[in-house]
């Protein structure tokens, strides 16, 4: 019995263990929150207003997002359909992909599933890493996605993000922290790829951004797999029908097998 | 008056009787369920085969309500699926109890057949059960290779592009072999519709006979066990094998508990792990299939990953064939050899229980090869992981290749007259 338990995780969990092809950049890292209904409301509130008008959600309902956000479907139909969309509609806009694909290289894609496919932290840094630069048409580049064909929309809430010089930690081949041993402090270098925000350009200060890209990215986590709350409510009682499914079974194979010698 | 076969068991009065008059039921209820007798000191190796038929009637059931949303066109497919997650009701538990059951099948089939080769059972008389088998896992490939393009994402798309590829490498008829099978000069939604259809009727018909006839051979020659001792060697007074206990009620009550087992990893799996950490759904799956945008690396999923790396390492051309064709015929061959197994260990023992240390060896160094395979499989080529690949390939082919040798060659020790 133990034996076969081991064995099914032995089995199991090498899988979980390998992460697929790493990024070129260090991405930071946020721990999305299913449950956290207002901040999945701003940020939907965020994507409605900055994203959707380019990128489509085709897959996601309003009507689905309004239940499973515990909004009523009048306000977010007043509030956050800004077509002569219905509730019950798909997220999606008017943008001609033909046209698009003119204007930026290529049709900007759909989002329902981005945080499936590049991970939330991608998405959290990818939107927080534009920089001036006036050799791209739209007058920014992005660290994480170098050459992106897309304009920094949340320009107006970040302000104008550039790359400055500045000192910054010291890492060694290892990736951690150099210590100078005589007086215990990090060692820092130079470095001129630090994204500095020009003071007041910007609704917001850095706190506020970072907060409403996090509920920006957690709306899209949601949106890549709505059911991921269901998932974990039922599996938990899955699991433990299981178990004790897995326990009388056990008892009853102890008792059939005790005159066998 | 009676009626019917006389010669047969039947029930004595009922409804049952009825029908025994009819049709064998009592007889075939007493041959495969409460007189087919199977050895008492099974292992848990042996609970693998009843897991397999456990997935398979998953993979069935999940796959008929699937089909009832999916539609299988280059337009619609990948849309049919997300709407199959999202909109349809319970629908994504449905998509993941059946992608997460294909690589659950490959995970009880690949340990079931380790059992097969730990324990001898290929060996006489059981040489058509594994054949049977063979053919399944033949089978089985194929149902998950059609069944991996539907989604149509990024990965579908270009891993059957790969794959198919491969037949292109066969010289003179390659390419218009490939083109025939695609039906289309490209992969296309003609692809996608008999892919569909191989992999909902074709496939599952060719496995569900197979199956029926890999137990019904089982049945007929009996279970074989750890000992690898023919328990109907020694049988009671009553004919019942004294090493033996009725399947029913007995080893069925015993596979439950395994049963048990494994739908708990499995609902840890579908309702907390689904994508299997990138290898049961691979990411660039979120994406359509788009044919003018090929993924940075492609890697089939990983079931299959042990035979591609063996296509990888063959870099070299060799008498006159190219590296891709010569690669095609290793992975062949990888496959083909299991089927020769029985008539490849000569040894006059089963069990690795009983063999000599040569042959536990070799069986060791196979599992290391084949796994190492698997993982090489998965992650990009360089140039140093090739030579573990060719290193490995040498290695698996070794251990078939070898195996009349070492098994002759080595002494065995004596097996018990009763199992242990």
């Amino acid at each position: 019995m133990k034996k076969l338990i081991l064995l099914s995780l032995m089995l199991i969990m090498p899988a979980f263990a390998v992460a697929s092809a790493g990024p070129k950049v260090a991405l930071d890292h946020i721990q999305t929150d299913a449950a956290d209904k207002a901040s999945l409301q701003r940020g939907m509130k965020t994507y409605v207003n900055y994203c959707l008008g380019c990128h489509t959600a085709q897959y996601q309902r309003y009507i689905r997002a309004a239940e499973d956000l515990h909004m009523p479907a009048e306000l977010v139909a007043e509030h956050l359909i800004f077509s002569d969309q219905k509730v019950g509609e798909q997220m999606t806009n008017a943008m001609d992909s033909k046209l698009a694909a003119d204007w930026f290289g290529a049709p900007p894609p759909d989002l329902t599933n981005e945080v499936n496919l590049r991970g939330a932290d991608w998405v959290y840094t990818y939107l927080r890493s534009f920089y001036v630069d006036d050799s791209r048409p739209y007058g920014v580049n992005n660290v994480v996605f170098p050459s992106v064909g897309m304009p920094n929309v949340l320009l107006e809430l970040q302000g104008v993000q550039s790359k400055a010089c500045a000192q910054v930690p010291k890492y060694d081949e290892h990736g951690s922290a150099v210590i100078d041993s005589l007086t215990g402090k990090a060692l820092t270098v130079e470095s001129c790829e630090v994204l500095t925000v020009a003071e007041g350009t910007g609704s917001m200060n850095q706190a506020q951004f970072d907060a409403a890209v996090y509920d920006l990215t957690n709306f899209m986590s949601y949106m890549a797999k709505p059911y991921k709350s269901d998932s974990q409510r039922i599996g938990m009682w899955a699991i433990l029908f299981c178990l004790l499914m897995t326990l009388v079974f056990y008892f009853l194979k102890k008792e059939f097998w005790r005159d066998v010698h | 008056m009676a009626v019917g076969n006389p010669n047969r068991p039947k029930a004595d009065s009922g409804i049952i009787r009825w029908i025994d008059d009819r049709f064998p039921l009592t007889q075939m209820w007493q041959d495969h369920m409460s007189k087919y007798y199977a050895a008492k000191n099974f292992n848990v190796w042996y609970v693998f085969g009843v897991l397999s038929l456990l997935v398979l009637v998953n993979q069935i059931l999940t796959g008929v309500w699937l089909t009832m949303s999916y539609e299988p066109s280059a337009e619609g497919a990948f849309a049919s699926v997300e709407y199959i997650m999202r909109d349809v009701e319970m629908g994504w538990i449905i998509r993941y109890m059946h992608s997460s059951g294909a690589s659950a099948f490959f995970i009880v089939v690949y340990l079931h057949m380790f059992r097969g080769l730990m324990y001898g059972s290929y060996q006489k008389p059981r040489e058509l059960i594994w054949l049977f088998g063979m053919a399944i896992y033949l089978a089985l490939m194929a149902e998950g290779f059609f069944g991996y393009l539907l989604p149509w994402g990024q990965m579908s798309y270009w891993g059957a592009q790969v794959i198919l590829s491969l037949a292109g490498a066969i010289p003179v008829v390659g390419e218009d072999l490939v083109q025939w099978v695609r039906g289309d000069f490209l992969i296309s939604g003609i692809t996608l519709n008999r892919f569909f259809s191989l992999h909902v009727i074709a496939l599952p018909i060719v496995i569900l006979a197979l199956v029926v006839l890999h137990i019904l051979a089982l049945h007929d020659v009996g279970s074989s066990n750890p000992d690898g001792i023919e328990i109907d060697q020694n049988k009671d007074e009553n004919g019942v094998p004294v090493d033996g206990v009725a399947f029913w009620p007995y080893h069925v009550i015993k596979d439950l508990v395994a049963v048990g087992v494994f739908l708990t990893v499995f609902c840890l799996v579908i309702f907390f792990f689904p994508e299997g950490g990138g290898y049961f759904i691979e990411k660039p799956n979120y994406e359509p299939a788009n044919s003018l945008k090929t993924p940075e690396h492609i890697a089939p999923v990983w079931y299959f990953t042990p035979y591609y790396s063996m296509l990888r390492a063959i870099t070299f051309p060799l008498f006159g064939l190219d590296a891709k064709f010569l690669g095609v015929i290793t992975m062949g061959a990888a496959i083909a050899i299991l089927f020769v197994m029985p008539w490849l260990d000569r040894s006059p023992v089963k069990s690795m229980r009983y063999k000599g240390w040569l042959s536990r060896v070799w069986l060791a160094i196979f599992v290391v090869s084949f796994v190492i395979l698997g993982y090489l499989g998965t992650v990009a080529a360089t140039e140093g992981r090739t030579q573990v690949a060719q290193l490995c390939t040498a290695l698996y082919f070794a251990y078939f290749l070898l195996m009349p040798f070492y098994t002759r060659m080595e002494a065995t020790k004596p097996v018990p007259a009763r199992v242990v």
